[in-house]
């Protein structure tokens, strides 16, 4: 039977092939079972839920960034459980809790469980407003404002290599802070 | 920021990435001639190293070095996943003490050995705790520079196993300087400078290869 899992997988290995919307469409999915995950286990720490998106996003961040050490032979959902988890403990610790995930947070959310509803994130924006100024314009550009990379490139008088430069920097970056918090 | 802002952004940076092992192979192939270099223009190679090169005890020693490096490199690539565990794999790690074990029980057979004691201590024993570390940290700084690029859910394991492996390149090549050729030397001498490197490691990662 396939699965879940096994589309996400599908979807992986397109994505790293360069297909963009294989790869949307993937974080896309995968999103509402973060979401979901990282209630549970703000709730089996006993914090309230208001800083699951907070963590979703932060563990989205490290997929992204780190989606070169995912083998393309290898299932993806275990991959991808492992930052989850990895992510959770550490937010909880940056709030002093003490820390039990369970394994199992992340893997056991049901496909088709209901949704959880999404909450107001902060943490990023917080962080956007410290990056340097050529790479916060062009995140905001194509991030709030939905501006393509060409026609933030036309914007802003850069090639749209730089452009594309920028935005992997600023993301980069934007990570770098939330771990240092 | 919202989530689906988010995620289109991401996917507008999906250019492909380079591996791990990639940036590891390319740091090692620089660090390594930096050590050779420092090696060979401070402390040399031993004058009889063409005579030496002929006796077994003397060969071993790069049997050793090189059966921690070249696990340990493999180990290295392995951690920086963010699903991986030493599990099952850690043994390797082992497998320089089971030869050095082999080499001083063939040692004990060998006629006219020096005394025990003699080759224990050998000749330069702080020079070995000194140059092995010495020549370890270009590689461990550029091994964990690489391995940044990685996810290791034990960040702290992950260093010390980088340790683990610029120890034993870096121990590779001190061998050729070292006059001393007891087994009974190498576990003891050489394991204490790894062991440091190692720790340096460990401490350097729980810092550096947090993701």
């Amino acid at each position: 039977m396939r699965g879940r899992d096994d589309d996400w997988t599908d979807w992986m290995r397109s994505a790293n092939a360069g297909d963009e919307a294989a790869y949307r469409r993937l974080l896309l999915s995968v999103a509402p079972v973060l979401r979901a995950g990282a209630r549970r286990g703000l709730a089996r720490a006993g914090q309230p839920p208001d800083q699951a998106e907070d963590i979703v996003q932060d563990i989205l961040l490290a997929v992204h960034l780190k989606r070169h050490t995912w083998k393309v032979d290898a299932p993806f959902a275990p991959w991808l459980f492992a930052i989850a988890r990895n992510k959770l403990i550490d937010a909880l610790r940056r709030r002093g809790r003490r820390v039990f995930v369970n394994i199992d947070d992340f893997a056991e959310v049901l496909p088709g469980a209901e949704p959880a509803e999404t909450l107001p994130a902060g943490e990023l924006a917080t962080h956007l407003a410290g990056l340097p100024a050529r790479q916060r314009e062009v995140l905001q550009s194509i991030a709030v404002e939905s501006v393509s990379i060409r026609d933030t490139a036309r914007k802003m008088a850069m090639s749209e290599g730089a452009v594309r430069v920028a935005l992997h920097r600023g993301l980069a970056k934007l990570a770098s802070q939330l771990r240092k918090e | 920021m919202d989530t689906d802002r988010l995620i289109r952004t991401l996917a507008a940076d999906a250019a492909p990435r380079r591996p791990v092992g990639l940036w590891l192979t390319a740091a090692l192939l620089l660090a390594l001639p930096v050590a050779a270099l420092i090696l060979l223009s401070s402390i040399g190679l031993r004058p009889d190293i063409r005579s030496a090169m002929r006796t077994p005890l003397f060969d071993l020693k790069f049997v050793v070095t090189l059966a921690l490096a070249i696990p340990a490199l493999a180990i290295s690539l392995h951690l920086s996943r963010p699903e991986a565990t030493l599990h099952g794999r850690g043994w390797w790690l082992l497998a320089p003490l089971v030869i050095l074990a082999l080499g001083a029980a063939a040692e004990m057979a060998m006629p006219g050995r020096p005394p025990m004691g003699a080759r224990w201590m050998g000749h330069n024993a702080m020079l070995c705790l000194s140059v092995i570390p010495l020549l370890a940290l270009p590689i461990l700084a550029a091994a964990l520079l690489a391995l940044r690029q990685g996810a290791p859910s034990r960040p702290a394991l992950a260093g010390a196993v980088a340790g683990l492996l610029s120890a034993g390149l870096a121990a590779t090549l001190y061998a050729a300087h070292c006059i001393d050729d007891s087994p009974l030397f190498v576990a003891t001498w050489y394991t204490l400078a790894t062991a440091l490197v190692t720790a340096i490691g460990a401490l350097a990662g729980a810092r550096w290869l947090k993701y």
